[in-house]
């Protein structure tokens, strides 16, 4: 593995845009983890049943366990007049909070129907904020499918809570993108021993220690589908660090030095913290990528992950790229992921659903990645495929989860070649 | 409004979409969101299909809302034509799409393709899953049956599975053997497996058989009177339903009853080790249809008191509420899983039959359940053969309900070695996964101790400590109920300390 940028990359490729039928996600489905980030959040859907159902099938066992989110079902008496619908939220609000004190931050959380009547949840926030206040602060933001895809729902609501951060003109990080607790905390102690200064997360895991912002601080994103959120602190003052994404031991190593550099550390006090972990994920990797060196990937879009896990998935798995979609290009959040992907693979935006399964079935890639709406079906054609949202969900991110990483992909082809051998080879 | 974390039925177009993944040579062409697509994946996933669910989605985006989407439609189906090339196409409008107005039936007729489209209306903020599927088949049935010769040899047509219905592939399996010993084949069943073709060729029955009422009955009650077919009323789930059902079917086609071949049920439930069964206390809680099949099993097959009796689909109140009030019982008509849970809060019951909801209540209450009716997870859509219906159906049911009961023989070791250290209460039965740990000697100490009258009941009740000791010498599967009977006769006696006296003698009181 080499930290070098290939001779040609993938900053110049055309991306093939398309639109048509799209096989993804809504925004709501964020709700599902960034809830269990957030400890004392609620997420109030104010949508149809649609909307609940497909929380309940994204949640799957979760939604037995008193989650801290729920749906507002708009009925149809609702729909006959606006008045009404902002006295019935008001209730089912009050109703709430009434019943479950330990929430101090409410996220009222738009869909399709609810935008498309043109209930304006903004307002409705205001209302409930002036009543509620100060314990509970009450957000809005559009997690609809008519304006988000899947991740962008956590964009969506991290943005909502940028203008009411507090102000500081302290120097400081501020990592932003929900991890699970677990990398959170190796990330945390990396950056610690490394010295960069005051370091905080967007989410906070309580809303008691929301990262204040200002002129002075540093953003560092480790999702890259933060688009919206990177711009509104951009707008309070913030500066954004440039870096590849934290995945694999050399998208850690990148992201480390461009933080350390936006600090003026020294490249030796990186290297000095990092030497251990780094050797221990690249040893991991060597084992667990053997069986993915050589095999053809195609991404079907998803999450905005697809690029950066492309990147990975070549240049530390030796892996080749067949097509990498994304739902949402973000080029100037991308371009550092883009100068290290090697020139090879369709880069599509957007999607088709029909084109993208006829290109899929004449590439007969080794492993395709897409949603479990399309995974079985295509197994059943004789296509080894990996489920993607699970990779939103299980630790992935920083040297730790590298190995990790690789293995979600590498699983199903070892499942491949044990059950069908003579098939998977 | 209504504020909603779990639901038991999906939107009315999840219901469309349930009859037009059972049929085949059928495309659903579905004006909706992005992110809709969801729904494909309860039947990838749950049920496990092989192949994307014949649904079409237009997908529309904030950017195309406007004049936009209705071209939007009009492409996904033209397209959705050439690439399928299916007999006939369904057309509708999820819940934002009925919003925004476009006329999906209107704008399909404009397209003039050259198979039948059939419009959809169904209403998503005041009807659910079930009624979709009903409206769905319904709307299907009225285009596509027409008048036809009726078969020279007795046949029926098998009226209502559909995709991600409950146990659906067996019971269509299971009918289909009975009918046959009877010498009556299937004509058409549908909508599983159905094409449009076959729709057209429905009339050739002589009567059908209305599987499942939910999502089948209007187009039974439509044939009824297009094509003057008549419709079995009874559901063959249970021995006793099967009998009534073969026998409804002997009427209507003129055939003799056939042999009762590979019967179980009976006999395991009149055998001696299902004698503990007697009189244990079940809640019932599924769709209708379900849950009243349950009932009588439960009540006639095995032998239960049925304490609780409800279902979570309007569409069949009017039935459930007959059936509780034979057993005694107001039905518990709701779709709010917070009044289910209450309700078996506070019936304490031994069993429970549900549905997935009821299983984790279950669990959470620390009450063995079984599943009976959807909504269910991917573990009850089995690779193993398991109808509801029929004399099999019978036998799986028996199996089924009797498994997370403590068996007869091990209820009874519990009790006459209750104070030994490997089956004294917490270690649990030994199929439910917990590891037996041996009695903690302290806790026995602790309460050897206590003189003073120590725990507060409901109401202004308090039980004395020996009368406590004895309490907690009662089989831990029976207590919750020996401990309300004792308050409840408490109370009525006007009793404010509960003695060890008061605890037989509400005993003798409720004896059985």
């Amino acid at each position: 593995m080499s930290l070098d940028t290939p001779i040609r990359s993938c900053r110049d490729t055309p991306v093939l845009k398309e639109r048509g039928q799209r096989e993804v996600f809504c925004g709501l489905t964020g709700i599902v983890w960034l809830h269990r980030k957030m400890q004392d959040a609620f997420f109030l859907v104010v949508g149809s049943r649609t909307c609940a159902h497909l929380l309940q099938a994204a949640a799957g066992v979760m939604i037995f366990a008193e989650p801290r989110f729920g749906t507002a079902i708009l009925e149809e008496r609702d729909l006959a007049g606006l008045a009404d619908a902002n006295a019935e939220l008001d209730r089912e609000v009050a109703r709430l909070l009434s019943r479950r004190p330990e929430i101090r931050q409410l996220f009222l959380v738009g869909s399709c129907p609810s935008e498309v009547i043109k209930l304006d949840l903004a307002r409705a926030a205001e209302r409930l904020n002036a009543a509620h206040a100060p314990h509970v602060r009450v957000l809005n933001y559009s997690g609809s499918g008519i304006e988000t895809t899947f991740t962008e729902g956590e964009d969506a609501c991290l943005a909502a809570m940028v203008p009411g951060l507090p102000s500081t003109l302290d120097a400081g990080l501020l990592v932003v993108g929900a991890l699970p607790d677990v990398v959170e905390d190796q990330m945390l102690g990396l950056l610690t021993a490394i010295g960069v200064p005051n370091v905080r997360c967007l989410p906070a895991r309580r809303s008691a220690d929301l990262p204040a912002v200002g002129p002075n601080t540093r953003v560092a994103l480790v999702q890259p589908f933060l688009g919206a959120t990177h711009a509104a602190l951009v707008k309070r003052g913030a500066q954004h660090i440039s870096a590849p994404f934290p995945f694999g031991a050399e998208g850690t190593t990148l992201w480390l030095h461009a933080v350390a550099a936006a600090f003026g550390i020294p490249r030796e006090r990186v290297e000095a913290v990092i030497a251990a972990p780094r050797a221990r994920a690249e040893r991991a990797l060597a084992s667990v990528s053997e069986t993915l060196r050589g095999k053809r990937i195609f991404f079907f879009p998803d999450s905005q992950l697809e690029i950066p896990l492309a990147r990975f998935l070549v240049r530390e798995c030796g892996m080749v790229a067949v097509e990498v979609g994304t739902p949402y290009l973000h080029r100037e959040l991308m371009e550092p992921e883009l100068d290290l992907l090697p020139e090879g693979p369709v880069l599509s935006e957007g999607q088709d659903v029909e084109r993208q399964l006829d290109r899929v079935r004449a590439a007969r890639p080794n492993l395709t990645v897409c949603g479990l709406g399309l995974a079985n079906p295509l197994e059943a054609e004789g296509l080894a495929t990996k489920w993607a949202i699970e990779l939103v969900f299980t630790p992935v991110h920083f040297y730790e989860q590298a190995a990790d990483l690789a293995g979600l992909f590498a699983r199903p082809l070892r499942r491949r070649a044990l059950l069908a051998p003579e098939v998977a080879a | 409004m209504k504020l909603t974390l779990w639901t038991y039925e999906g939107p009315p177009h999840v219901g469309a979409m349930r009859v037009a993944t059972a049929m085949k040579g059928l495309h659903y062409v579905l004006h909706a969101p992005q992110g809709d697509t969801y729904a494909d994946l309860l039947f990838t996933m749950i049920e496990r299909r092989n192949h994307r669910p014949p649904v079409t989605y237009t997908t529309f985006q904030a950017r195309d809302l406007g004049a936009d989407t209705a071209n939007l439609f009009k492409d996904a189906a033209r397209d959705a034509f050439q690439r399928f090339a299916p007999q006939a196409m369904i057309v509708g409008a999820s819940c934002t799409a009925e919003l925004i107005q476009d006329d999906p039936g209107g704008l399909a007729e404009a397209l003039a393709l050259p198979v039948p489209v059939i419009p959809l209306e169904l209403p998503s903020y005041s009807r659910k899953e079930n009624f979709g599927a009903d409206e769905t088949f319904f709307q299907i049935v009225k285009a596509l049956a027409r008048p036809v010769e009726r078969t020279e040899a007795v046949t029926c047509n098998l009226l209502g599975p559909t995709a991600l219905g409950f146990r659906h592939r067996d019971d269509v399996a299971e009918l289909t053997k009975l009918l046959g010993s009877m010498g009556i084949a299937v004509n058409v069943c549908a909508p599983l497996d159905a094409t449009p073709a076959d729709i057209a060729r429905l009339g050739a029955a002589h009567f059908n058989v209305l599987m499942y009422p939910e999502t089948a009955e209007t187009a039974a009650r439509h044939l009824e009177k297009a094509l003057n077919q008549p419709f079995t009323r009874v559901v063959p789930i249970g021995t006793h339903a099967t009998r009534d059902f073969l026998a409804e079917v002997a009427q209507l086609s003129g055939l003799p009853l056939p042999p009762e071949t590979g019967l179980r049920q009976p006999w395991y439930a009149a055998s001696v080790d299902s004698t503990y069964l007697t009189g244990k206390r079940v809640f019932i809680f599924g769709d209708g249809t379900h849950a009243i099949a349950a009932a009588q099993i439960a009540a006639k097959e095995i032998g239960f008191e049925v304490v609780g009796l409800g279902a979570y689909n309007r569409e069949q109140a009017r039935p459930v509420r007959a059936a509780a009030k034979t057993y005694g019982l107001e039905a518990l008509i709701t779709d709010d899983y917070l009044e289910v849970e209450a309700e078996i809060a506070r019936l304490q019951p031994e069993l429970i039959l549900g549905t997935q909801m009821e299983r984790h209540i279950a669990k959470r209450l620390g009450i063995p359940c079984a599943v009976i009716s959807a909504p269910v997870h991917v573990q009850d859509f089995p690779a193993r053969y398991s109808p509801q219906m029929g004399f099999e159906g019978a036998n799986v049911i028996f199996d089924t309900w009797v498994h997370p009961l403590v068996m007869g023989l091990e209820e009874h070791l519990l009790t006459m070695f209750r104070e030994d250290f490997e089956f004294h209460d917490a270690a649990g039965p030994s199929h439910h996964g917990a590891k037996a740990v041996a009695r903690e000697a302290e806790a026995e100490v602790e309460i050897l101790e206590r003189e003073a009258p120590v725990e507060a009941a409901s109401g202004e009740v308090i039980w004395l400590a020996d009368a406590e000791r004895e309490l907690k010498k009662i089989p831990f599967f029976v207590r919750g109920k020996a401990k309300r009977n004792t308050e409840k006769f408490a109370v009525e006696r006007g009793v404010t300390a509960i003695s060890i006296d008061t605890l037989y003698e509400a005993k003798a009181h409720y004896a059985r």
